[in-house]
């Protein structure tokens, strides 16, 4: 019986200069649906090229993933990624740019009023609907993001690929979107991979925290269950034993027993 | 409470009060013309000053602006005169040469721009292409013009195909350079979405290459110009560039002064017109 979504023995070797450098290794993770599942590990530790493999944005040297029992060989719009720096094309509006990816996705399924619906029922879903019109440049970096989840969720994907969507936002700004997509993962019930370098937002949201070694050759090192009820609230688990608990067991992992390595550390 | 006063007054603006509304615009106004047009004007005149005091010493080999004004007066009001063959006002020698520029560049533009996509995106083409380019690009427009007499045999499509592959090169190369520079981002959104070729080209590639093909389109159209002037010196016909050659050969220098200041406005504009349009295009990238 496999899970919905199975990593199986992957593993990354790029060709490099200096002969092959070895980036992971020995990745084995299931993952079931409507599970939020986020990566947490140092920089240079391999976990967006994890995320990529399972995006399709680039193939495993070893093993695979399987998605419902089907392996994963190119990028589709059943696994949406949300990219670090948002990359909506500029040249398109708010509205337009998500409008291109329900046209593509759905354009057989639905004639055209239902996409243009379908269109502003997902902008409304992360509250842009007042920005239709607007051009990506117009926008701040945190409703830029959210045009990003709204684009990828339009797609109605199989499993909503984070690439570590809040690095580059200030921490009010990524406490209100940490909330949005909480509150989408509740009403929604989409399975989630999110990589992260915030141990709070990877405690917060998930329901698993996989965390990585460094690398090169990095695995993953440890699984940790977040067994904290949802709906979650940011303040009152501030106080939750559970929620330091599982705060200190990561901070633990990664400061104390994979330290990240000098030259990156500093 | 400060609040509701200052919209109060705003509401009950009478009409003398539209005048005051306006004063801050007007003052702007003065404003932008003292910072952007005067320096300008100023240093025209004085630009004109020295050349008026420079060449009207005894044995001046050049006119002073006030000489070429007097000498060219009748080429000045009435450049729409037609009194056959080549006695024709200045117009019809400027609009002869844009519509060999309009010729010749549109030809570049299409060709530069599919070999630019071509180059951009097959590393292949790139390898193959590229330096023979580079050693093509080089070669000065009018060295063309003969081996373009010998093929074409007719003076204007000689002159055409001089303006097409002078304007070429850069228009190919700043192509080719966008494509190349379309962040990797955009072309993951692509293949997530799984878009194909064709969508790929129109929706993605071309509105990220806008801003660099504009780039080389108004430097290609700044090398037309300067070649369909050169050019023309030597097939004759009309055209600006032999009217220039016309008047040295009469020894009409005021009418030379005159017809370089016409080449230059016409320069501007074209280059003007070309950025407009980019802007309008390809706008998104200035904001």
């Amino acid at each position: 019986m496999s899970a919905y979504l199975s990593i199986e023995n992957v593993g990354m070797t790029f060709k490099g200069a200096n002969g092959p450098f070895i980036a992971l290794r020995d990745i084995e993770l299931q993952i079931d649906s409507g599970e939020f599942v986020a990566l947490i590990g140092h920089s240079g530790c391999g976990k967006s090229t994890l995320l990529n493999i399972v995006a399709g944005l680039i193939r495993a040297t070893t093993g695979g993933v399987l998605l419902q029992g089907k392996e994963v060989s190119d990028p589709g719009p059943d696994r949406a990624v949300v990219f670090q720096n948002h990359s909506l094309l500029p040249w398109l509006t708010v509205y337009d740019n998500v409008r291109l990816a329900v046209d593509k996705v759905h354009g057989k399924a639905k004639s055209s009023a239902q996409r243009d619906e379908w269109t502003r029922h997902n902008l409304a879903l992360v509250g842009m609907d007042h920005a239709l019109e607007k051009r990506p440049q117009e926008i701040s970096g945190g409703m830029k993001q959210r045009v990003g989840i709204a684009r990828a969720l339009a797609m109605e994907p199989k499993v909503l690929l984070l690439d570590e969507p809040f690095g580059a936002l200030d921490a009010l700004t990524r406490a209100t979107l940490q909330d949005t997509v909480m509150e989408l993962h509740a009403k929604l019930k989409n399975t989630v991979i999110m990589i992260t370098h915030d141990v709070d937002e990877a405690v917060l949201l998930s329901d698993r925290v996989v965390m990585m070694t460094n690398g090169p050759a990095a695995t993953i090192g440890e699984i940790l269950d977040v067994k904290l009820p949802r709906p979650r609230n940011r303040l009152a688990l501030a106080s939750d034993p559970e929620y330091t608990r599982c705060r200190q067991q990561i901070l633990e992992f990664l400061y104390a027993r994979h330290r990240a390595p000098a030259v990156q550390a500093a | 409470m400060a609040v509701k006063t200052d919209v109060l007054s705003k509401a009950e603006l009478g009409g003398e009060s539209i005048l005051a509304a306006w004063m801050p615009r007007i003052a702007g106004g003065l404003r932008m013309f003292a910072a952007r047009v005067l320096p300008p004007v100023l240093f025209l005149l004085l630009l004109l000053a020295i050349w008026e005091v420079a060449c009207s010493q005894p044995g001046a080999s050049l006119p002073p602006p006030s000489t070429v004004i007097t000498d060219t007066w009748e080429l000045i009001i009435d450049p729409f005169f037609d009194k056959g063959n080549l006695d024709k006002g200045l117009f019809w020698h400027l609009a002869a040469s844009l519509k060999r520029v309009a010729v010749g560049f549109a030809l570049a533009a299409a060709a530069g721009i599919a070999l630019g996509v071509l180059i951009g995106q097959s590393t292949l083409a790139f390898r193959g292409l590229d330096p023979i380019f580079q050693v093509l690009r080089t070669v000065p427009p009018l060295a063309w013009l003969p081996l373009s007499l010998a093929a074409f045999r007719h003076a204007d499509p000689s002159a055409i195909f001089v303006i097409t592959i002078t304007a070429i090169w850069p228009i190919i190369l700043n192509t080719a350079v966008g494509i190349r520079n379309i962040p990797q981002d955009y072309r993951n959104v692509a293949r997530v979405l799984r878009l194909n070729g064709f969508e790929y080209f129109f929706k993605v590639m071309l509105p990220a290459t806008v801003p660099f093909m504009f780039t080389g389109l108004k430097i290609g159209i700044g090398l037309s110009w300067l070649a369909i002037v050169a050019a023309e010196m030597l097939i004759g016909g009309v055209g600006i560039g032999f009217f220039i050659w016309d008047a040295w050969n009469s020894s009409l220098i005021s009418e030379i002064i005159l017809a370089l200041i016409y080449v230059g406005l016409v320069g501007f504009m074209l280059d003007r017109l070309i950025s407009f349009i980019g802007n309008r295009v390809g706008g998104y990238a200035q904001q």
